[in-house]
């Protein structure tokens, strides 16, 4: 018998300027009807080309540019970079630096996920929850600001150690923040996990197997949604060995759970920056760099959106041969193209915005 | 329920004072380390070069031909980088942004004329010296372009 249904196909764009998009990526969505049945990737609008100016600038001087890579997962890339240099010299930095990071780091990834909380409101038409949250993620950036300097991009970190210490008064200014936030996040973060126009948009929407997102390579929240325990922060690098947490899973697979993956994170991220101050050891924080790297290494660590590698090779003089970073946007892109296939047209921005793109970082 | 605890919140947002600033009205308040802008005391500037050599951005530009330090506030990225390299320590990060401009403009830091009177005095001074400092080595010891000419007339004598 033959389909007499309308079924025409037709490719529609999305992005690279989209309301939902707040950095360009592009998709040619093949539509049949309302439904996606195949989605084509593309990026390179904003490639600036920063791995090659590592031949360039100074070992020591380039992990400013490194750390400028994304606005928002700023501290992980410094701390990337930094790690693998420090691995090819062989050095072991102090235990406070070591605190230090892995709190900076912790603050950095409570930032991201409020951030990306309040863009995911924005996409639902929550307004009021939208700033909610970015009020919210201005007493992290203020706490950032007081310690480092920047709000969004620190400078602290360098070859070695830091290039500032923390104050004990600072410490317990974080420590009263971290309290504050706890209390009031508890609103915000319960109107997105039990409200009922919220769960209807991403309930079931973008559903993703355990199975297939490791086929594809998925990591970060996008993957423990889907219900595989991998973080790369288990594998102890800086301070994290000492801290005790365990990694957010959730088992849905769908846009719902990789909202709620986040949120447990949130105060996950509160919980450890209290143990880093608990257990802040008191000390230098930087050790001396005799001569230049000679060798290469590949540092892993779990950013905010995922896992993130560093490689970089040097050959003995003050300018290395190679940096390579492969931030997790881009073993995301897969599963989000997986995702989107079946989906209807509505449900892709939703979709899109639960992987947490970062095209900056993506695009280096 | 969640619905009605936000709407809890958003009475409370209604009634309470603004989450933002009065500004410009009320002036902000920069922390102490916040990276605002790059000054440079020019009276205590060597010109040596370091921060222009560090700078991951390339925004500065020395010229001790000129006696100039240069900047372009809108390439500077405020890492604090060329504050830390100073030998002299004349540059400082000042703790509140760059002025609004319509214009990219380029900031030039150029010596006094008290400063460059100094600057070529010193800079006569250090050439007199240098070449005081070479007739003095050339008078302790023969030239070697003599010293060979010599042997090879020698040679051709024998």
């Amino acid at each position: 018998m033959a389909d007499n249904s309308i079924k025409k196909i037709s490719i529609v764009p999305f992005g690279p300027q989209h309301p939902v998009l707040p950095e360009p990526i592009h998709l040619d969505l093949v539509l049949q009807d309302e439904k996606v049945i195949d989605a084509l990737p593309s990026i390179g609008f904003v490639h600036r080309g920063l791995e090659k100016l590592v031949e360039k600038r100074d070992f020591q001087d380039f992990v400013l540019v490194a750390e400028r890579t994304c606005g928002i997962c700023s501290f992980g890339h410094g701390l990337g970079y930094v790690e693998a240099v420090e691995k090819i010299m062989h050095l072991e930095t102090t235990p406070r630096t070591k605190y230090l990071r892995t709190m900076w780091a912790e603050l950095g990834r409570m930032h991201n996920h409020l951030m990306w909380l309040g863009l995911l409101a924005d996409a639902f038409g929550f307004e009021s929850l939208f700033m909610e949250t970015w009020r919210l993620r201005e007493k992290v950036l203020d706490l950032l600001e007081l310690t480092t300097g920047g709000r969004v991009i620190f400078s602290v970190n360098k070859v070695g150690g830091l290039r500032k210490d923390v104050t004990k008064g600072m410490l317990d200014t974080i420590m009263a923040g971290m309290t504050v936030l706890t209390k009031e996040c508890r609103v915000a973060t319960d109107t997105f996990l039990g409200d009922r126009d919220v769960q209807s948009r991403m309930r079931g929407v973008g559903r993703l197997s355990p199975e297939r997102a490791e086929e594809l390579g998925c990591c970060g929240p996008f993957l423990r949604a889907s219900g595989v325990r991998r973080d790369l922060r288990l594998l102890g690098y800086e301070a994290y060995g000492e801290l005790q947490f365990e990694p957010i899973v959730s088992f849905d697979g769908d846009c719902y759970a990789r909202c709620e993956v986040r949120i447990k994170e949130l105060y996950q991220s509160m919980d450890l920056v209290r143990q880093c101050i608990e257990k802040m050891p008191d000390g230098p924080i930087e050790v001396p760099v005799k001569g230049n790297p000679n060798g290469e290494y590949m540092a892993r660590i779990e950013q905010p959106r995922g896992e993130a590698l560093y490689y970089v090779k040097a050959n003995g003089t003050k300018f290395l041969t190679r940096y390579r970073n492969r931030t997790p946007t881009y073993s995301n892109i897969p599963g989000l193209v997986e995702t989107i296939k079946g989906a209807e047209l509505a449900d892709v921005a939703m979709m899109i915005l639960t992987i947490d793109p970062c095209i900056s970082c993506t695009e280096r | 329920m969640s619905t009605l605890n936000y709407l809890g919140q958003s009475l409370k947002n209604l009634f309470s004072r603004p989450a933002t600033e009065n500004y410009p009205a009320k002036p902000h308040i920069y922390e102490e380390r916040y990276r605002g802008h790059i000054e440079n005391d020019i009276s205590r500037c060597i010109l040596c070069g370091n921060c222009m050599r560090h700078c991951p951005s390339s925004a500065i530009t020395v010229s001790k031909a000129e006696y100039t330090w240069r900047i372009r506030p809108f390439s500077c990225v405020q890492c604090n980088e060329c504050v830390e390299v100073c030998p002299v320590k004349c540059l400082s990060m000042v703790n509140a942004p760059t002025k609004p401009g319509t214009q990219k403009s380029i900031i030039v830091n150029r010596y006094s004329s008290e400063q460059i009177a100094v600057e070529q005095e010193r800079q006569k001074a250090i050439a007199e010296r240098i070449a005081k400092a070479k007739a003095a080595a050339a008078a302790k010891s023969p030239n070697p372009a003599d010293t060979a000419q010599a042997s090879k007339e020698n040679k051709s004598c024998v």
